[in-house]
């Protein structure tokens, strides 16, 4: 139940979101400091949410070439500078992963 | 020159065409990382109808698997899709003749890959009678691919075994996201920031860390890009 009242408020403020200038233009203008703030946000929330996921192994911080994800993290950021691709640095990423988790 | 609505609307699809190569793998990898993450294949495929953006969704599956508190979660999503205002505000006004319906639709349909499209469109024609057939067109085109290819993941992520490690696509897949975006000294300093400030306060509770992190990160970067430009 819970889940869904996330879904719906989610889905809701993320239409409102896209709604919003569609509707109010002409009446407001987006001020040019609150527009390079929305412009960081995804670059902002996203490396919070990365960063973690990299550090830590098996729940442990582990910040050192021993840790799969931390080698392959930096692996797939190489391949995303490159390529700009979503797919090729997935699969950049799970291979470079998998074969250090079995090594 | 000769348009009409279903000319326009076939327009937009076309060149949405090769824009869901890449989403494709995409929605397949969402519906495989949902079900692992213990969503019930039904919720799985609503959120992408109801919520319909990528990068939220897996950000919004792993918030669910740590028992994040619902507050938490919306929030965080919010903040990840204001970027959708931006867009808003930048399609708004070849807009602005439209009936409330087709603003509300077109407002539906508005995720990144859509905008691109769209937006392309609009700059190198204008707005014409039927141009928001096209608009609407690349958008559906968009909406129908991230559906289907959400129910292939549920379909495959049912057979694929927890070792294989498949939720470690979701750092992947963010990073696809965010290295192409940092095109500039405050970017940078941004998603530096942000993962130093996530890795300091990951103790904080209600993951109250992320949306901390996320708010001093862009405070940084606001910063970084004034120190630039003085």
């Amino acid at each position: 139940m819970t889940l869904w009242l996330i879904m719906v408020l989610s889905g809701l403020l993320t239409f409102l979101t896209r709604l919003s200038f569609i509707i109010l233009l002409e009446k407001i203008k987006l001020p040019a400091p609150l527009q390079r703030a929305l412009r960081l946000a995804p670059i902002a929330v996203l490396s919070a949410i990365i960063a973690p996921q990299l550090a830590y192994h098996n729940d442990v911080f582990l910040f050192s070439p021993s840790n799969p994800r931390l080698m392959a993290g930096l692996f797939a950021t190489g391949v995303a500078y490159v390529t700009k691709n979503v797919v090729w640095t997935i699969v950049g990423g799970m291979l470079v992963f998998w074969l250090l988790e079995r090594i | 020159m000769n348009e009409s609505a279903g000319s326009q609307f076939w327009g937009g699809v076309r060149d949405e065409l090769p824009i869901l190569l890449g989403v494709i793998p995409f929605g397949m990898i969402y519906g495989i990382l949902a079900l692992s993450a213990g969503l019930p294949a039904l919720e799985a495929q609503a959120m992408s109808a109801i919520v319909f953006a990528g990068a939220s969704q897996f950000m919004l599956v792993e918030l669910v698997k740590a028992g994040t508190p619902v507050f938490v979660i919306v929030l965080t999503t919010f903040v990840i899709n204001l970027r959708h205002a931006l867009y808003s505000a930048t399609v708004a006004p070849y807009l602005q003749t439209l009936p409330l319906c087709w603003k509300g639709a077109l407002a539906y349909l508005l995720t990144d890959e859509a905008f691109a499209v769209g937006v392309l469109n609009y700059q190198r024609r204008g707005v014409t009678a039927y141009a928001h057939w096209y608009f609407f067109g690349a958008g559906l085109a968009l909406w129908s691919a991230w559906q289907i290819s959400t129910a292939a993941g549920i379909f495959l992520g049912a057979q694929i075994p927890a070792v294989w490690g498949l939720d470690f696509t979701l750092p992947l897949t963010f990073l696809a996201l965010v290295v192409p975006a940092l095109k500039d000294r405050a970017g940078v300093a941004t998603a530096l920031i942000a993962s130093l400030a996530a890795l300091a306060l990951i103790g904080l509770p209600f993951k109250l860390g992320l949306i901390s992190a996320t708010l001093i990160a862009i405070g940084a970067g606001l910063l970084a890009e004034k120190k630039a430009t003085t």
